[in-house]
């Protein structure tokens, strides 16, 4: 939350004036007039200024959209924004035309993307919030690609008894091979190597 | 191009105003000199440039629909 004082010939002017030094828009502070004002006689006698504060109130829906609306537009793409507060985080999904340039190969610019805003939205936060971008349902798809390729490389690894290293993987992708696999009783994941270069190895355990 | 990366820029450091990007035409390719105030360089490069890393892969993203190759260089 972040408020200020502002003063003004007029209580418009000091409005103006304090949202302009919050850098918000009308619609989105609470504006509280402590000093009317007065003219006073022919604007120089008992004149007195206009005083207002403005209390700008911490919305993480309103930042992330603005946000993301604006880099979207940037990027010369149109999409739809919808945001939904879940258990401990925020769920974005965008939707429209061309998604696959947001998305990029295996999803680095939807996770480039993600990481950004969490930066650039809890800047203008007291609470850390933590936001969750997902494109066309793009995640929920990834998650069951790369479910169905860790129980196949699983199998693989039990017949033929040999190691099998995967490309490299963010921490979260790394997870959805750990998990699947944590049930499996022969076998034995880990995950090596140094960001962002690390890969998960699928193996028998001894 | 270059908006996106002031778009970008200002929303991470503590001095927006401070932020400025020159964006230089070459034949194939555009470069965009990103500055921004000696503070902020942590804010915009990140742990082992993590968010230099992000920056980039979005403007680039942005460039590739256009049918343009950008980079990004950070200037002191």
């Amino acid at each position: 939350m972040k408020e200020v004082e502002a003063s003004g010939k007029t209580v418009e002017e000091a409005i103006e004036n304090a949202l302009k030094s919050l850098g918000a828009k009308r619609e989105e502070v609470e504006v509280t007039v402590i000093e009317e004002g007065n003219k006073g006689f022919l604007g120089i006698l008992g004149s007195r200024q206009a005083k207002v504060k403005v209390v700008l109130p911490d919305n993480p829906e309103q930042i992330i959209n603005n946000f993301l609306q604006k880099v979207i537009d940037d990027m010369g793409l149109e999409a739809g924004i919808e945001i939904r507060p879940r258990e401990g985080y925020y769920f974005v999904s965008l939707y429209g035309k061309e998604m696959g340039i947001l998305i990029g190969r295996r999803g680095e610019t939807l996770d480039a993307l993600q990481y950004i805003c969490n930066l650039a939205v809890n800047r203008k936060l007291k609470n850390r919030i933590r936001i969750v971008i997902d494109i066309e349902g793009y995640r929920k798809r990834r998650e069951q690609t790369l479910a169905n390729l860790a129980k196949r490389l699983a199998a693989r690894v039990k017949e033929t008894g040999k190691k099998v290293v995967l490309e490299p993987m963010n921490a979260q992708e790394r997870r959805i091979i750990h998990t699947t696999l944590q049930n499996e009783s022969n076998i034995y994941t880990a995950s090596e190597g140094k960001e962002p270069y690390r890969k998960v190895v699928i193996n028998l355990r001894n | 191009m270059k908006e996106l990366l002031l778009t970008l820029a200002q929303a991470l450091v503590d001095y927006p105003e401070q932020v400025s990007v020159n964006q230089i035409e070459g034949e194939k390719s555009i470069i965009l000199e990103l500055k921004v105030a000696p503070e902020d360089m942590g804010k915009i490069i990140g742990k082992q440039g993590r968010i230099a890393r992000a920056v980039r892969t979005l403007v680039k993203a942005a460039a590739a629909h256009q049918g343009k190759r950008v980079v990004v260089e950070i200037i002191q």
